[in-house]
């Protein structure tokens, strides 16, 4: 720091203004630490920043539309370009959107922008999500990292479904009104909700508006302050790695923030960026103007939500619909409570899962280095139930479009997904376990004794035999890098008693891990090459 | 004399006589008010074109019709079906149907338009129905905006608010009206062929027909303002093609940036 002046006048302007940021906030000490922070190189690492370079399309694109958008539901007669709706009745938000699209320079981009990059924007974390899930990046101490990223999709659900919710034209309207009627169906408190948030009997007058808050204030800034506390713990945990040679749960193996990742990274985002413009140039997305505004009577065939809420449309859709019980005066809606209830219930048990594994296998050990799907086979067939159960879901939300384009009868179409939804995820939970469990003897195989060459040799004695060659020391590694976890044993506690919650545990942990391929030992490793000195 | 008309009209005849006198006076009454409605419609058909369509109808479709067409167990009567309802089947290759199934297909049209007409010709020398609609509904003169607003209301649950279709129960649907001819459109209207209702003059008037031609060959015409429209199915469609190219496209991307370092 002492000859700082002199580098100011050496380097230029560059220099210059870094040393004026350092001598007044710190600058090189920042980068110092931040800059020379390693991160591993892995493609499935960079789905979450899909996400967030998304997510920072939409706050851009969003501001745009947020100078031109009016959310009221004051009727007006349009009297704009758009033919086929001049002297239409329609809400002051419908017309502006309509606006927009056609009388605004960039109008139409930005509202097509905003909306793919919507859907971009929840899938990315989604996939994300599953990248963490099957890698068990969630497990001790990233638990908490994972409720916040389940928060950050959640509330993506969220700023989506309130932003479907804004044009008003007749998809959303339509959309809303299934809404309603979900919230009319929770007993007791259900009317008195749909009467607070509507403003009286639905659709109302003021339903835009209030959308319109929760979609530019409230639910973009939290998806902020979420995004913020999700970076800032995976600096202070690190990032995680895939096993290999040297890369251990105390380090991390791979390149500086700075110059490397800062380069990658803000590349990277001009990729994502001009993948969303492509299609958006390209490719229409929910064009309002064929819709037409708002208006309650009108129900459109193939109605259907964004897909990120379609797995709850999807329940609601499979569950029988004569599911109404009469307690005196009042109605049960279980045809509505149901899929709401198996909706948030899938939903807790994703935010809940590190925990509910943690307990299971009483891992308190801090892990880094990720699981292979496979050395995990009972989280990974779990998590292949859950996709299929959600997927079954949300192809449930489509059950007309199948229909139709498949040329099916739309009650068979359902029936068979409310078989599929209950039969699919037990067949994939099955399959997913045998075959992780098989690939696991493979590698076990492969390690002890070496990869299948495709040379065959024809012995002295007539026999042939095909010639296995030994593989590196760098690929075996990461084909025996994984804990051999052990079912937990019911044990009695200071008092000499086995709880029932020890029982429940200690069955959960047999199930977790009674069907298991321990990795290879050196001994077993050692003895494999020693009496196979021959062709074998 | 005066006698003679006391006795007359004190006869038991006399009663018969008026009764049968009522009844001539309001069925003739009748007959002639409901003559003139359906005269309204002079047949438009030559006598050659009812001969020629009678035996088309007769090598076509009288084994399912029955060979008076008045209907058998697989086809219904055409009894009143009206020139219209043949045009619409006939035209759209709806009929002959092809198999039996929840709902005839769209196919390639089976005759030329001459048998085609000569056909309706002789369905509607059976009885009267609804007639092949004239040049003036056709020519969408009408109002495209209120057109839209009345297709929502009335057609958009099954057809889709864009016409695009949609599911109905047991394999049944209601057709995308993507490529729909005006004539078409109005006479399925007027018809109600398949599980479509009929729309008659006095639910959707013949402005209001008029109006919803107006605006779906408006639709039909229009370009998809935004880029290609993904066949106008609506966010299922738009959610797949984001997965698969969007995402999907950007998975590929990270793993060719993932692959470079190595």
């Amino acid at each position: 720091m002492t000859t700082a002046s002199e580098n100011s006048k050496k380097g230029g302007f560059l220099a210059g203004t870094a040393n004026y940021l350092d001598e007044r906030v710190g600058v090189a000490g920042i980068l110092k630490t931040f800059g020379r922070k390693v991160f591993p190189d892995h493609w499935s690492f960079m789905l979450g920043e899909v996400a967030l370079y998304s997510f920072l399309v939409l706050l851009l694109s969003g501001t745009f539309l947020t100078f031109f958008f009016q959310p009221a539901m004051t009727p007006v007669i349009y009297d704009g370009i758009y033919g086929p709706l001049k002297g239409a009745h329609m809400s002051v938000a419908y017309a502006s959107t309509i606006d927009i699209s056609f009388e605004v320079r960039g109008g139409l981009l930005m509202r097509q922008v905003h909306h793919w990059s919507a859907l971009l924007f929840v899938a990315a974390a989604g996939l994300h999500m599953l990248r963490v899930f099957f890698t068990g990046a969630f497990r001790k101490p990233r638990e908490i990292n994972w409720i916040v990223g389940f928060a950050l999709f959640v509330l993506g659900m969220a700023g989506g479904f309130t932003g479907y919710s804004l044009p008003d034209d007749l998809l959303s309207g339509n959309g809303l009104r299934i809404i309603d009627g979900m919230i009319k169906g929770v007993p007791v408190i259900g009317t008195w909700i749909s009467s607070l948030l509507f403003g009286g009997e639905f659709p109302g007058d003021g339903i835009v508006a209030r959308l319109y808050s929760l979609h530019i204030m409230l639910i973009p800034a939290l998806i902020l302050v979420f995004i913020a506390i999700h970076l800032f713990m995976v600096v202070i945990h690190k990032h995680t790695h895939y096993s290999g040679a040297g890369k251990r749960d105390d380090n991390v193996v791979g390149y500086p923030l700075a110059p490397v990742y800062v380069a990658k990274a803000g590349g990277f985002f001009f990729i994502v960026f001009g993948v969303i413009m492509l299609v958006a140039a390209t490719f229409t997305i929910n064009p309002v103007w064929n819709y037409g505004g708002y208006d309650p009577s009108p129900v459109s065939a193939g109605t259907q939500p964004d897909w990120y809420i379609g797995f709850l449309d999807g329940a609601l859709r499979l569950t029988p619909s004569h599911l109404e019980v009469m307690l005196g005066n009042y109605t049960l809606s279980l045809n509505v409570l149901i899929p709401m209830i198996v909706g948030v219930l899938f939903l807790v048990v994703v935010a809940l899962y590190p925990f509910l594994e943690a307990w299971v296998t009483g891992d308190k050990r801090e892990h880094h280095v990720l699981d292979r799907p496979r050395n995990a086979p009972t989280r990974t067939a779990i998590g292949a139930a859950g996709v299929v159960f959600y997927a079954v879901l949300w192809a449930g939300a489509a059950t007309d479009l199948i229909a139709t384009n498949f040329k099916m009868s739309l009650n068979q179409v359902l029936l068979s997904l409310q078989i599929a939804l209950i039969v699919l995820p037990i067949a994939a939970y099955i399959v997913t376990k045998r075959l992780a469990l098989s690939l696991q003897r493979k590698d076990r195989e492969i390690v002890l004794h070496g990869r299948e060459s495709g040379r065959i040799v024809r012995l002295p004695h007539g026999e042939y035999v095909e010639v296995h060659e030994e593989i590196d020391e760098y690929t075996r590694y990461k084909l025996v890098d994984f804990v051999n976890y052990q079912p937990i044993l019911a044990r009695p506690n200071a008092r000499g008693k086995i709880t029932i919650r020890g029982r429940i545990r200690a069955s959960m942990s047999s199930w977790f891990f009674e069907d298991r391929v321990t990795p290879v030992t050196p001994a077993e490793l050692k003895a494999a090459h020693s009496d196979t000195k021959e062709l074998h | 004399m005066k006698q003679n008309l006391k006795n007359a009209r004190r006869s038991p005849w006399s009663a018969i006589a008026v009764i049968l006198a009522g009844l001539i006076l309001t069925g003739s009454g009748f007959a002639a008010a409901t003559a003139s409605t359906s005269a309204a419609s002079e047949s438009p058909y030559t006598a050659g074109q009812v001969e020629q369509g009678h035996k088309l109808f007769l090598s076509n479709c009288a084994s399912c019709h029955g060979k008076n067409a008045e209907g058998t167990a697989n086809g219904p009567s055409l009894y009143g079906v009206g020139a219209a309802s043949v045009l619409f089947q006939v035209e759209t290759g709806r009929m002959p149907g092809a198999i039996s199934g929840p709902q005839l297909e769209v196919k390639p049209v089976q005759f030329k338009q001459p048998e085609i007409d000569a056909m309706a010709a002789w369905v509607a020398s059976l009885a009267p129905g609804p007639a092949a609609p004239t040049a003036a509904y056709l020519a969408q003169k009408g109002d495209a905006s209120r057109g839209g607003q009345i297709f929502r209301i009335n057609c958009a649950m099954c057809h889709n608010a864009v016409g695009a279709g949609g599911a109905l129960t047991g394999g049944k649907y209601a057709p995308a009206l993507t490529n729909t001819s005006a004539a078409h459109i109005y006479e399925a209207m007027i018809t109600g062929p398949q599980n479509m209702p009929v729309f008659s003059n006095s639910d959707l008037t013949l402005a209001d027909k008029t109006d919803i031609i107006t605006y779906l060959q408006a639709v039909q015409t229009n370009p998809s303002i935004g880029g290609f429209d993904l066949g106008n199915l609506g966010p299922v469609v738009e959610g797949l093609f984001m997965w698969i190219f969007m995402l999907g496209g950007l998975v590929l991307i990270t793993m060719w940036l993932g692959a470079k370092s190595n």
